[in-house]
């Protein structure tokens, strides 16, 4: 749970919990966090607080309050947030960053009723919470890296879903590069037509080649390494003298791609 | 009339890297113009219950009234097209499909689903959508987000509370504020706009627009778009290789040809003869 430090000139005076929607903070007695004194405002502001998330709200005091240094109406309060209020100070603690959330409850989709601010509670938890460790990305080719030829057209009710389990790592992979640290980097270079020694760095998350209408090819970037796919035109790719299928074909270091009539040859950068 | 000329449709669901089960539906009919795409949840399989019978409902019983009646054909009482109508009453028929069997099998309590629906005619469409499954437009270089989630954190965004920005950090992402099955009567949201050609729609559940940003999705949409089971491959792909923590969906609808409704003398003449 969320929680409020309050100190003055340094010292640490009080801590409060965020328990409730609405806290309130101000100089009279009924707020829930009282500070007596004059730069204070007798209704200063009020915290509202829902599931993880508080939001800041001055309700018009003289003296104003500041977050961070700035002077604010309303403020979704983040992690380590100082709010001033003359010269005390409270400090926004939420301990309660995402990646600490189980990963079973994370993201689930849950219905918010009109009225009622309690999310509904899932009748038992499933058996997904015994996999809750989420699966490092970078765990091997995952079946995606090749999908299926499959022909989509008529309607498709419920269809299956393309079998998890295969998703076994498959860290043998002969050409897949091995898991570089840090973003991978890799180029083109064309080695024939008119722009021959041309370079073109592999920065996006995919790179188009080839010519619209004609062949296209594309180049995708993913944790894994590099992977050329067959995009538009009746000729399909060739890699290394071999013509790729519809699949996902991975990259090695020196493979000589060859696209509407252009030779070029794709190699990693470190 | 047959719009798989006109309209070009690619789907792909993945459970992701984290999920055993697929809790998304996705159903497609390229002959009637008519898209589908549904994101379950509740205990066990019941959310995969609730999105099955949410698609599978809306599918058949849309495809049997457009044999009869088109939807672009004229509803006599209002003197508005049937599209929306149509759309309106076989939403409401799922969900009380689904409440009901949530209210009558104990497994089954509280599941529902969100939902979006597009409907292609006389070169518009109807898009209805509950909860936050999305539909995005690509119109020429422009990538835009069409439908408005029913969502905390939208309603949040809308009052002022916080910025589309802060919104990406809440770990509220997660709490809709509607759904289709939850409670015995539920409020689609419909518009209709106007389709023009290229076009290229983009159905899909928030296990895509968590993961991958908007402005990588429209690139994907925008390089790839020659060919939609690739792209739509390639979404999902994205969405697992940035952790896939949810299940993703995803529809990818092409406007090849202009599909105006039947405007000549012999539709007339059908039309005083039925």
């Amino acid at each position: 749970m969320a929680k409020l430090i309050l100190s003055m000139d340094g010292l640490v005076l009080k801590e409060f919990s965020l328990s409730k929607e609405r806290t309130t903070i101000g100089r009279k007695p009924h707020n829930d966090i009282q500070i007596d004194n004059l730069a204070v405002s007798g209704e200063h502001a009020v915290i509202v607080t829902i599931l993880n998330d508080s939001f800041l709200e001055d309700l018009g005091s003289t003296n104003g309050t500041l977050v961070n240094g700035q002077s604010v109406k309303k403020h979704f309060l983040q992690n380590n947030d100082v709010v001033e209020l003359g010269k005390y100070k409270l400090k926004y603690v939420n301990e309660a960053p995402a990646g600490q959330i189980k990963a079973a409850d994370f993201e689930k989709t849950m219905v918010l009723r009109p009225g009622a601010l309690r999310p509904m509670a899932p009748p038992a938890p499933t058996p997904v919470a015994a996999q809750a460790p989420a699966v490092p990305a970078a765990s091997g080719l995952s079946s995606m890296g090749a999908p299926p030829a499959k022909s989509f057209g008529d309607t498709m009710v419920n269809q299956a879903p393309i079998a998890p389990a295969q998703t076994a790592p498959n860290p043998a992979s002969p050409t897949a590069p091995a898991a570089a640290t840090g973003p991978l980097k890799g180029a083109i270079q064309l080695l024939s037509g008119g722009n021959a020694g041309r370079e073109l760095e592999l920065t996006k998350p995919l790179t188009t080649l080839g010519k619209p209408g004609v062949q296209v090819a594309v180049i995708t970037r993913r944790p894994q390494g590099f992977f050329i796919t067959h995009v538009e035109g009746a000729n399909h790719p060739v890699v290394n003298g071999k013509t790729l299928d519809k699949q996902a074909h991975p990259l090695g270091d020196h493979d000589i791609i060859e696209l509407a009539g252009v030779k070029m040859e794709f190699f990693l950068k470190s | 009339m047959d719009f798989s000329d006109a309209l070009e449709i690619a789907s792909a669901t993945d459970p992701g890297m984290v999920r055993s089960h697929n809790e998304d539906s996705v159903a497609s009919d390229a002959t009637k113009g008519l898209v589908v795409l549904a994101d379950g949840m509740g205990g066990y399989n019941a959310g995969e219950v609730a999105s099955g019978m949410a698609t599978t409902v809306i599918t058949t019983e849309l495809q049997q009234l457009l044999e009869r009646m088109p939807a672009y054909s004229v509803d006599e009482k209002t003197g508005k097209v049937m599209a929306e109508k149509i759309m309106r009453d076989q939403i409401a028929k799922a969900n009380t499909s689904i409440y009901q069997a949530a209210q009558s099998q104990p497994q089954y309590a509280g599941m529902g689903t969100t939902l979006v629906v597009v409907l292609f005619y006389d070169n518009r469409l109807a898009v209805a959508h509950i909860g936050d499954s999305r539909l995005y437009l690509l119109r020429g270089e422009q990538f835009s987000q069409v439908t408005k989630d029913h969502s905390l954190l939208q309603e949040q965004i809308d009052s002022g509370l916080i910025t589309p920005e802060q919104a990406k950090q809440s770990a509220n992402k997660n709490l809709v504020t509607r759904a289709l099955g939850i409670d015995p009567a539920v409020e689609a949201e419909i518009h209709e706009y106007d389709a023009s050609l290229g076009d290229i729609y983009l159905l899909c559940s928030d296990g895509l627009c968590d993961m991958v940003s908007d402005e990588d999705i429209g690139m994907v949409i925008q390089t790839l778009g020659a060919n939609l089971t690739l792209c739509a491959h390639q979404l999902v792909q994205m969405a697992n290789d940035n952790g896939g923590r949810d299940n993703v969906s995803v529809i990818l609808v092409r406007v090849r040809q202009e599909f105006p409704a039947p405007r000549g003398i012999v539709a007339k003449l059908k039309g005083w003869f039925k």
